[in-house]
């Protein structure tokens, strides 16, 4: 008997998956499946044993330890357990069905059962059918269709009986409305018998037409003569510590129902009047239905004793705790791990800092070869408690063995080719990372595991744009792939180096990012030489491997210098030739005598263009960059253009290497060269506030006269506004100037030896509006464009006159951070700051909700081997994915090709050539 | 054939060009995908595109489209009732 339940089991897993469908049970099939009949309304008897015939009958699986499954012979745990069922004394109502049992009652003839519909009407529906094909919504809308059309015929067009209309009474009841031969109306009840003998007489070939498959669903399954009982392994009961036994409410439910059926068969049997008997039907349907749905609208919960509304079969499904959300659209997992997140700026990007204590709770199983067996030994025999060791053993059997101080010896010796070692996490180990909440792809990816002291997570800054993290408090789960190919899978398609590129705009996502930037430009900017100290210092601390320094750019009081755009050149590839306006650019017409002699010569002389360089115009050549400092354009988030032909002509992998130096190295020279902002890098001198001055009278001045302008009647409407708005919009326009102007005069006097202005001009961090604020002038507050207008009646606040329109009046603030708002100017602040704030929080709620209707719509598209986007039941969406079929990541910004880069490239291989 | 008011949609500049495919090209596009006619993206016969150029349903319209990156880009709708 057991050998044939192994052989059975083994056979039973090579089987495959093809298909799924859904349909209703037929009674034939429930008996088919049952392994026993249920006719004891109990559960166990006075010693705790299951009742034969009861609940807990041993045919439907076993949940004691200890005891046998008398279907399958497996003990608890290992038996999955077994359908049974109940023989209804009389049939009742599906509630699931009750709907669609109407639309079918009222549908088909009453007498022959043939759906009321002309034998071409039929014909014609058909054909449109075919036509609709998998399309769900425009199914549902000729089912609709039909059942309106047939539904009001009164008189059959295939046998000619008379029809009457059918009554649904919520959840379960049916009348008709009859008419006897005076014409006069009455009610009269459809048991659920007679509705079943109606439904067997609806042929198959009409049964398409209704929406439903004869093969899977003929319409009499819908109401019950029989009901499957589920195994007791899916509603096991629970021994609390007081030794009583509690059920599942399942149970509680189908003792109801089986005490009831009883009562209903002996009663039909004694012969009991049509009341008694109807009335225990209805009960019987009662609990059926609350059975089913315990939330069924127009009946009252059942109750647990204790008034708890019980737990049924529709509860254990619906909603977010549900079946479907709770258990298996998302689970919870093992082997995974949750902790607070830290910056490491000297591990890779593609690595991870795991602390020690979770890499020797999580577990990697290892298999045993000839070539590791030594390493897992001593990994078996350091145990669970010391770090390089390992929790558990497989034998080549399969059997699970806990490593303990005890037996850790004997384990290892036992130890040998075939068997499983689950060890602990090791250094370069594949792990996923993760942060919620996980918005697009690469919220998770696949990192290297480094096992390090304390408690953290730790990651490097450039990836975290990309999973949206800070170190403010952010928690980040880990997750460790137990097979090999998902190991491989990881590696392959999860890496981090392989999302530098975003496939939302084709540029790189994780960059180098703030201080990396700031570095870059200090480090390469036009008068920057280090020392053979400081050169020695910042290559070893950023990983650069060179076997001797290049020979030095000058050489000063007989000092070796470097300039460090001959140091960033040891990290490019020797062969990178590119060349572009960066942010720092704001004299186009030094650009372009560069941007002539490239043109001209392809490859110059690498002295011509360092007499020429200029920070603003980048030229790498062949490795070597001879003009132009680096910044956001570089390698920064969007716009980092060495970054991004790094990935497309040197691979992900190099590219990382080079993320991972130059992040290095400018944090090297950040640090060591000190880089601060304060309150003084706003500090302008006396003749340029006396200028700011200026111009705010200036603007005040220009606003009193269009105001007066105004009063007089002077002014002109702009087309499509009101006189008012033309005076707001007229004087908003000078405002604004002013501000700009201010800020100008700010920018003036403010160098790029102020950090504020590095940062910045190089985009590592904030605007030049920013620093206008701080060290000139605020401008204007607005709330929804509009200057402030509300408050007090006719004035923002009670220190202006009714009507004042003035600058001043009407939330213009003409001092800057640094020297001060006034009272009411720092209530106008508050007022535009205000309307930020509401911005964020309802901008976020709304983005938020759209993407969720967006995934949801677009979830299950994909894109087929042919290039077309297509549906799961294969309606096509497009023609050729994105118009183009181009994967956007690897294009060049949206572009399939950068024709201009690959004539650069050709060209100049044919120079070299010459 | 031309809506009322005699205004021609189709020499809108953002109207794309509307063709009704014959019977072969039909077969042959459905030969093409690998589909059946259900698995076409549709179009009502009340689309304005549809009634000025008369389709009926069932028609197979071909679309073609400009496209920034591909030039021309060419879609089929099916027309339907409605």
């Amino acid at each position: 008997m057991e050998l044939d339940i192994a052989l059975a089991s083994a056979k039973a897993l090579k089987k495959v998956i093809g298909s799924i469908s859904f349909g209703i049970l037929s009674p034939q099939e429930i008996r088919k499946m049952s392994a026993a009949e249920i006719t004891v309304p109990d559960t166990y008897d006075d010693d705790g044993y299951p009742i034969d015939g009861g609940l807990m009958d041993k045919r439907l699986g076993v949940i004691d330890p200890g005891l046998r499954c008398q279907t399958c012979g497996a003990k608890a745990g290992e038996c999955p357990g077994h359908f049974g069922h109940i023989e209804l004394a009389r049939p009742v109502v599906h509630v699931g069905f009750a709907k669609t049992i109407q639309r079918v009652l009222e549908s088909t003839c009453r007498e022959c059962g043939r759906i009321k519909l002309t034998d071409k009407e039929i014909e014609e529906y058909m054909k449109k059918f075919e036509l609709v094909g998998d399309r769900r919504k425009a199914r549902e809308k000729l089912i609709k269709e039909i059942h309106k059309k047939a539904k009001e015929r009164m008189v059959c067009p295939h046998c000619g009986a008379p029809q009457f209309p059918i009554k649904f009474e919520r959840p379960t009841i049916y009348w008709e409305l009859r008419r006897d031969e005076e014409g006069n109306e009455y009610k009269h009840r459809m048991m659920p018998s007679e509705v079943r003998d109606r439904l067997e007489r609806v042929p198959d070939k009409d049964l398409p037409l209704l929406g439903l498959d004869p093969k899977n669903a003929r319409p009499e399954w819908m109401i019950l003569t029989v009901l499957p009982v589920p195994p007791v392994t899916m509603r096991p009961s629970i021994t609390l510590e007081s030794g009583i036994r509690a059920e599942d409410d399942l149970t509680h439910k189908l003792v109801d129902i089986i005490r009831i059926n009883n009562r209903l068969r002996s009663n039909i049997e004694a012969g009991a009047p049509q009341l008694i008997i109807e009335d225990l039907w209805d009960l019987l349907q009662y609990h059926v239905t609350t059975y089913f749905n315990n939330e069924t609208s127009g009946i009252p919960p059942a109750k647990h004793k204790s008034g708890r509304p019980l737990k049924t079969l529709a509860q254990r499904l619906k909603g977010k705790e549900g079946r479907f959300r709770g258990n298996l659209s998302g689970k919870r997992v093992n082997f995974s791990a949750r902790t607070v997140i830290s910056p490491d700026p000297m591990i890779s990007i593609n690595e991870v800092g795991v602390p020690i204590a979770i890499a020797m709770e999580l577990t990697v199983p290892e298999k045993v070869t000839e070539f590791n067996v030594e390493k897992l030994r001593k990994m078996v025999l350091n145990g669970p408690e010391k770090y390089p060791g390992a929790n558990y053993v497989i034998d080549p059997e399969g059997g699970r063995r806990r490593i303990m101080e005890s037996n850790k010896e004997l384990l290892a010796e036992q130890l040998d080719v075939g068997w499983t070692v689950e060890r602990h996490l090791l250094d370069g180990d594949i792990v996923l990372f993760n942060r919620q909440p996980s918005l697009h792809r690469m919220s998770i990816m696949a990192h290297r595991v480094r096992v390090m002291p304390y408690k953290t997570f730790r990651l490097n800054l450039p990836v975290c744009p990309s999973y949206n993290a800070d170190f403010d408090g952010d928690e980040m789960n880990l997750h460790v792939p137990q097979t090999e190919e998902a190991q491989a899978e990881a590696k392959i398609l999860l890496e981090v180096q392989n999302h530098i590129i975003s496939p939302r705009y084709g540029g790189p996502l994780i960059a180098g990012i703030q201080d990396h930037i700031s570095g870059g430009y200090l480090l390469t900017r036009e008068g920057a030489y280090f020392t053979r100290y400081e050169v020695e210092q910042m290559l070893m601390f950023a990983g650069v491997e060179v076997g001797e320094l290049p020979k030095p750019d000058r050489v000063e009081n007989g000092v070796e210098l470097w300039s460090g755009k001959t140091i960033f050149s040891l990290l490019l590839p020797d062969d990178l030739t590119v060349w572009y306006r960066n942010k720092l650019c704001d004299e186009p017409e030094r650009c372009e005598p560069l941007e002539r002699l490239i043109e001209e010569k392809l490859v110059p002389d690498p002295e011509e263009v360092r007499k020429l360089a200029y920070d603003g115009f980048v030229y790498i050549q062949n490795g070597k960059l001879l003009s132009g400092a680096i910044d956001k354009k570089a390698y920064g988030r969007e716009d980092g253009i060495i970054l991004d032909i790094m990935v497309r002509e040197y691979g992900p992998e190099r590219a990382r290497l080079f993320l991972d130096q130059v992040t290095k190295l400018t944090i090297w020279v950040i640090t060591h060269r000190g880089f601060t902002t304060a309150i003084d890098d706003e500090d302008l001198p006396e003749e340029a506030l006396d200028r700011i001055k200026e111009i705010i009278r200036e603007a005040e001045e220009r606003v009193r006269r269009l105001i007066e302008a105004y009063r007089a009647g002077e002014l002109e409407p702009l087309p499509g506004k009101t006189l008012e708005e033309t005076l707001e919009s007229k004087i908003m326009a000078v405002l604004a100037e002013s501000r700009d102007n201010a800020g100008k005069v700010a920018e003036r006097y403010l160098g790029m030896n102020n950090h504020a202005v590095i940062m910045a001009k190089t985009g590592a961090r904030g605007k030049i509006l920013n620093i206008t604020q701080m060290a000139a002038m605020l401008g204007q507050q607005s709330i929804r464009g509009k200057r402030l207008y509300r408050g007090y009646n006719g004035r923002v606040l009670s220190h202006f006159k009714k009507g004042d329109l003035t600058a001043k009046a009407r939330g213009f603030v003409v001092n800057s951070y640094k020297s001060g708002l006034t009272p009411q100017e720092y209530f106008f602040h508050a007022m535009g700051g205000r309307e930020g704030l509401v911005d964020t929080a309802v901008r976020t709620a709304q983005s938020g909700y759209m993407q969720r209707r967006l995934i949801n719509a677009l979830q299950d598209l994909k894109v087929d081997y042919d290039g077309t986007v297509r549906d799961p039941t294969g309606i096509i969406v497009q023609f050729k994915y994105g118009e183009d079929g181009v994967d956007p990541m690897k294009s060049w910004g949206g572009r399939t090709l950068n024709v201009d880069r690959i004539i650069l490239k050709t060209l100049s291989k044919v120079r070299e050539g010459e | 054939m031309t809506a009322k008011k005699g205004f021609n949609i189709f020499e809108h500049e953002l109207v794309p060009e509307h063709r009704i495919l014959s019977e072969e090209e039909k077969r042959e596009l459905l030969k093409r995908y690998k589909i059946r006619l259900s698995q076409l993206p549709q179009m009502l016969v009340s689309d304005p595109a549809a009634v000025a150029l008369g389709a009926k349903p069932g028609d197979v319209v071909e679309i073609k489209r400009k496209s920034k990156t591909a030039g021309v880009y060419f879609y089929y709708r099916l027309v339907v009732e409605g």
